[in-house]
């Protein structure tokens, strides 16, 4: 049995670009992109995955980066909200997020764009109640979602 | 969180042997929803993480006869999404897609669930009515339990420091069973889950199960509301039915409530009651339509 190694090399993918890191196990995901990246759009709030301002996409999935080890990135590819505003095609959903004004501290906003991605990739016409279903992990203390519904909304007919 | 080391066995053996050299310094890691929460808030710290997903195949959902045999890796959201699930066992696609929130969907898993023990579990309350299996696998071989013998308490199951739960086997619900699940609660995991499945034939109650969840440390077959249920007339069991009074009577007699932050015993039991009925009416108004 080979002795397990105390720090493991972490290749993967980082907003469409190959990247490498060096992390301890118990390294979470949002650290390695904060402070190892410098990509601090990724926020921490709960720390215990109820609230969805860390959600970074992990081969397109949300998850949340507070919780969620760097190590399980290894081969994968990871979307930032940094990743997220160079990408063209997703550009609709920033844009009906600043038209509806779907955010006041902004604090949750990258990880609303981030499940809202993921949502529109998958069903790129939802109706309400699937946006709902969809965005009830994710958690506004501002706005009251509605707004937040409908930028979605708005971005998928966008997008159509 | 305190370091760790990680270790990453290719296959069951190696994991069981991991296990048993660590001496209960190693735990297992699937999803680590639950466990790296414990660790980050210091109330469990171990040596060596055991990475379960690397072992190749155990995130496979598949088919063996009836029963859909679901990996220890498969996450809640591949069980959720699997075609076999959705179509042979739709009700337990339901229930997946409400535990938790979609990111701890795509990355906890059902076997990790299970094995946690937390007392507010929806699987664990509803595999009691699919009556499912579970596939342990030790140094010696691997064995089979029945999902109501995994969990003895809070927290606590009968699997001993070097087994692992490899696949968890739901058999389809037999044909002409209509069956139903409810959650209630205010907090990020249910303070209620009840499981109904009901077999009918010629308009009589044949079969009864009914599964009691999250009001009591362990999950539990409520087998004396089920005895109330069987014989009975279905066109009698409408709202306000005294057999459906008495069988929800008899649920929150049997509930083993305990009081904790989501709520005291009595009010536990007050819910068990209205939802028992509540569940066991929508199970019948799903009559001859599946588990789904």
């Amino acid at each position: 049995m080979a002795e397990a190694p105390d720090t493991l090399a972490v290749a993967f993918e980082l907003n469409g670009a190959p990247v490498e890191a060096t992390v301890e196990p118990q390294t979470p995901l949002i650290d390695m992109l904060r402070e190892r990246f410098g990509l601090t759009g990724t926020k921490r709030s709960c720390d215990v995955q109820v609230c969805g301002a860390c959600t970074v996409l992990l081969d397109g999935a949300p998850v949340s980066s507070c919780t969620v080890p760097a190590f399980e990135a290894r081969g994968r590819a990871v979307l930032t909200v940094e990743g997220f505003a160079a990408d063209d095609a997703s550009s609709p959903l920033v844009e009906a997020f600043v038209n509806n004004a779907a955010f006041q501290c902004g604090f949750c906003t990258p990880g609303m764009l981030l499940a809202a991605k993921s949502l529109l990739d998958a069903d790129p016409a939802p109706s309400e109640e699937t946006i709902k279903d969809y965005m009830r992990g994710n958690v506004c203390r501002c706005t009251g979602y509605k707004k937040i519904v409908e930028a979605v909304q708005e971005a998928a007919e966008a997008g159509r | 969180m305190k370091p760790f080391r990680l270790h990453e066995p290719t296959d069951v053996h190696e994991a069981a042997s991991a296990l048993a050299d660590a001496g209960g310094g190693a735990a297992l890691y699937a999803g680590g929803t639950e466990l790296l929460l414990a660790m980050k808030s210091g109330l469990l710290a171990y040596d060596t993480l055991i990475n379960v997903k690397s072992i190749p195949g155990l995130d496979a959902v598949s088919a063996d006869g009836d029963t859909v045999v679901i990996g220890a890796s498969a996450t809640h959201s591949a069980v959720e999404c699997d075609p076999l699930v959705r179509k042979r066992m739709p009700l337990l696609a339901e229930v997946e897609h409400g535990v938790a929130n979609l990111r701890v969907r795509n990355v906890g898993t059902l076997a990790g669930n299970l094995c946690f023990a937390e007392p507010h579990s929806d699987p664990a309350t509803l595999l009691l009515v699919y009556e499912a299996g579970l596939d342990i696998a030790g140094p010696s071989g691997t064995r089979r339990i029945t999902v109501g013998d995994l969990q003895t308490g809070s927290y606590e199951t009968s699997l001993e420091p070097d087994e692992l739960l490899i696949a968890v086997r739901v058999p389809a619900l037999p044909a002409g069973m209509c069956a139903a699940y409810s959650k209630f609660g205010y907090h990020h995991r249910p303070t209620l889950g009840i499981a109904a499945a009901l077999g009918v034939k010629d308009g009589v109650v044949t079969e009864a199960r009914l599964a009691l969840g999250c009001v009591s440390p362990v999950a539990q077959r409520l087998s004396r509301a089920e005895d109330v249920l069987r014989g009975e007339r279905v066109d009698t069991l409408t709202e306000g039915a005294s057999a459906l009074r008495e069988a929800s009577r008899l649920a929150s007699e049997d509930a083993d409530a305990v009081e904790d932050m989501h709520g005291g015993v009595d009010y536990k039991e007050h819910l068990v009651r209205v939802f028992m009925e509540r569940t066991l009416l929508r199970a019948l108004a799903r009559n001859g339509g599946g588990d789904g």
